[in-house]
């Protein structure tokens, strides 16, 4: 099956029985498959009037008691940015798909992109820290959106799942394991009583409990900044209580939210950094370049937000040169040079989108890179 | 006999303006209503017309420029913008002088009935001085046929699979323009060009905003022969399911009175989005029609002319 097919069964297995989703190239399939496969299990997928209803829905839907998603791309994405932010605020476990195609605007409607990885950071308005996963495989598509909908849950945060329109389109065999050995967080619904419960009061984690609609907890659930009971209050010191938790409980738990895949990347002196469907054109570069004679090896980052900033100091203190590949000219680069903080080269292989990079110019950078260390 | 005789040169009587201002090589599928559309409303308007088309399969059928087919300037927006794009550019004729220019935003089902109703309902809500054309072809074919609000009941799409067709009347969008109060709304139909032509001709005569609802079959979509096109387009108004009408300042007009209409299963069945229907829910279709047509003899009774 393709990538968008395998994300739509992979939200099934984690148990999403609610999408609101609108049409769009190229992620259309996704809710094609939801309109005949989630009736089977008992959900409901509605094709809604726009993007604004479709990422709003959801909402409405997990608030209701249900796991929920909306997917879609490019120009649909940057509609959904207001109710990102309203997700972030009112810590909705929700995820939100964006098959990346090429933009700005209306752009390569048929072809990739991945310059979408800003917007999914800051997309929104204010200051928020959310978690991006980036697939590059229908096998991963099928994974990671388990995984995404289980981080939502864990942590009450929107989990941005970055496919590209490669992956979305891509055709490869899928193995769908047995239910009972799929892992599926359920949503962590508080078990005190009404009267002590406070639905934005934190755990230990950081993260507050749930409850849902109808069980008998008088709760606001709002997007003005709040108390601990959901109430607005419009003060400074709770301003900074809030939005400090809401960064804090994804940047703290970075390590444990992080994914990445690092190959060959011991010996090298040569680490290239890529995402998506750039990681698999990077294996195909690094092969060249070690027939050059070059040490590299491969860090691929699943989790892209938040940052594995301490995994990327770690490569430029130990001297390794940096070689950033990604289908943009340079968001996640800015990043990974912030944390090699001048001790190591770092170079950008990028372009614009509308194709897979071509082997050799990331296999020139790698080269390129070696000799900035020699 | 010479062929300059006087005698036996005929003279054909052209219906239509005789001037072809969208040219050919466009990219539109075989059969599709809403090219012609674009030719006959390009011959009602004349050049000095400048188009807003969002995001919708004209957005791909005019052809990538310099390869542009429809011969007057389009300015293509985002998706739920087209009336928004076209106040914009009506407001900024006006205050250059160019009040001779006519300014018309062209826009699927799917960029009117849903995403771009706000824009519509905004623009209407101002008056601005614009012609809004949106083209009907009952689903959002360019990203491939999935359902609208337009979308007939009984219908298939890809997101309305067979088991779970679309259930529910589309919606009713003349009756959402004519309760903005805006002078001019009406209906037309790609096999009627010369009322299509005439109503455009009006509009543009008319300050404000001007709104028709032009019917027009998508073969793709519809999964109809190519060459079906006129024939169910017909076939739409001859069995009341898309009826020919214009309000003018609030005053009904049916301009096609069909005297036998048919009966609505000659229509569905070249269509393969209807295939599956039983008799049961043709005839709950039929019904609905039937309701709908008597709604809108009352409409023009109640509020038709003196």
């Amino acid at each position: 099956m393709d990538g968008d097919h395998a994300c739509c069964e992979g939200a099934l297995a984690a148990g999403c029985r609610f999408v609101a989703g609108y049409p769009i190239t190229p992620s259309t399939a996704v809710v094609e498959r939801f309109a005949r496969r989630i009736p089977r299990v008992g959900g409901v997928f509605i094709q809604m009037e726009d993007e604004l209803a479709s990422s709003i829905a959801i909402q409405g839907a997990v608030w209701a008691g249900k796991k929920a998603m909306t997917v879609t791309s490019g120009p649909g994405y940057s509609l959904m940015m207001e109710h990102i932010g309203l997700a972030v605020m009112t810590e909705c476990p929700c995820v939100f798909v964006n098959v990346q195609r090429g933009g700005p605007s209306t752009g390569l409607p048929t072809l990739p992109g991945q310059a979408d990885m800003m917007q999914a950071r800051w997309g929104s308005h204010g200051d928020y820290e959310i978690i991006a996963l980036c697939p590059d495989s229908p096998q991963e598509c099928f994974d990671f959106m388990i995984d995404a909908f289980n981080l939502s849950e864990q942590y009450r945060v929107p989990v941005m799942f970055m496919m590209d329109e490669c992956i979305g389109h891509m055709i490869e065999k899928v193995t769908i394991p047995e239910a009972d050995k799929i892992d599926v967080t359920p949503r962590n619904y508080t078990k005190l009583p009404p009267d002590q419960y406070l639905p934005f009061k934190p755990a230990e984690n950081m993260v507050p409990e749930m409850v849902k609609a109808g069980d008998g907890y008088r709760i606001h659930v709002t997007g003005l900044t709040h108390d601990y009971r959901g109430y607005p209050v419009m003060s400074a010191d709770c301003q900074e209580e809030l939005v400090h938790r809401l960064v804090n409980k994804i940047n703290r738990n970075e390590e444990k939210i992080r994914h990445i895949i690092a190959t060959d990347i011991e010996d090298a002196d040569v680490v290239v950094i890529a995402y998506g469907i750039t990681a698999r054109v990077a294996v195909d570069a690094i092969a060249l370049a070690r027939k050059q004679g070059v040490k590299v090896g491969l860090l691929r980052l699943v989790v892209v937000w938040p940052f594995p900033e301490a995994v990327i100091r770690d490569l430029a203190n130990k001297g390794k040169a940096l070689v950033m590949a990604e289908m943009n000219y340079g968001q996640i680069y800015y990043e990974v040079e912030r944390c090699a903080q001048g001790k190591v080269p770092v170079l950008l292989a990028g372009h614009g989108g509308g194709d897979v990079h071509k082997t050799e110019a990331i296999a020139e950078k790698i080269v390129e890179a070696n000799k900035c260390l020699s | 006999m010479s062929a300059g005789s006087q005698d036996t040169k005929r003279k054909i009587k052209l219906t239509l303006p005789e001037e072809e201002i969208m040219s050919p090589g466009h990219v539109a599928c075989l059969g599709c209503g809403a090219s012609l559309g674009m030719r006959y409303a390009l011959k009602a308007l004349g050049h000095k017309t400048m188009m807003a088309i969002p995001a919708c399969c004209w957005a791909v059928i005019d052809g990538p420029f310099p390869y542009s087919a429809a011969g007057v300037p389009i300015h293509h927006s985002a998706f739920e913008t087209a009336a928004s794009t076209a106040a914009g550019m009506t407001h900024a004729l006006s205050q250059l002088g160019q009040d001779d220019v006519t300014t018309m935003a062209w826009a699927g089902d799917g960029g009117t009935f849903d995403i771009g109703l706000q824009a519509l309902s905004g623009a209407a809500e101002r008056n601005d001085n614009l012609i809004y054309v949106v083209y009907d072809n009952e689903a959002y074919m360019n990203t491939g046929i999935q359902r609208s609000s337009s979308t007939p009941h009984g219908a298939w799409t890809t997101t309305t699979p067979v088991n779970h067709y679309r259930k529910g009347q589309k919606k009713n969008i003349m009756e959402i323009m004519v309760a903005h109060r805006i002078p001019y709304a009406a209906t037309a139909n790609v096999a009627f060009p010369e009322d299509f032509i005439r109503k455009l001709q009006k509009a543009k005569e008319i300050k404000g905003m001007k709104f028709i609802h032009l019917y027009a079959p998508c073969p793709t979509g519809w999964k109809h022969a190519t060459d079906k096109t006129i024939e169910i387009a017909k076939l739409a108004t001859q069995t009341n399911t898309f009826p020919i009408y214009e309000v003018e300042n609030g005053v009904y007009k049916i301009n096609r009175k069909i005297k036998n209409p048919k009966p609505v299963a000659e229509y569905l069945q070249y269509q393969g989005r209807f295939r599956h229907l039983s008799d049961d829910e043709v005839a709950y279709i039929q019904s609905e029609v039937d309701k709908n047509w008597e709604r809108l003899l009352k409409l023009e009774q109640a509020f038709g002319e003196e």
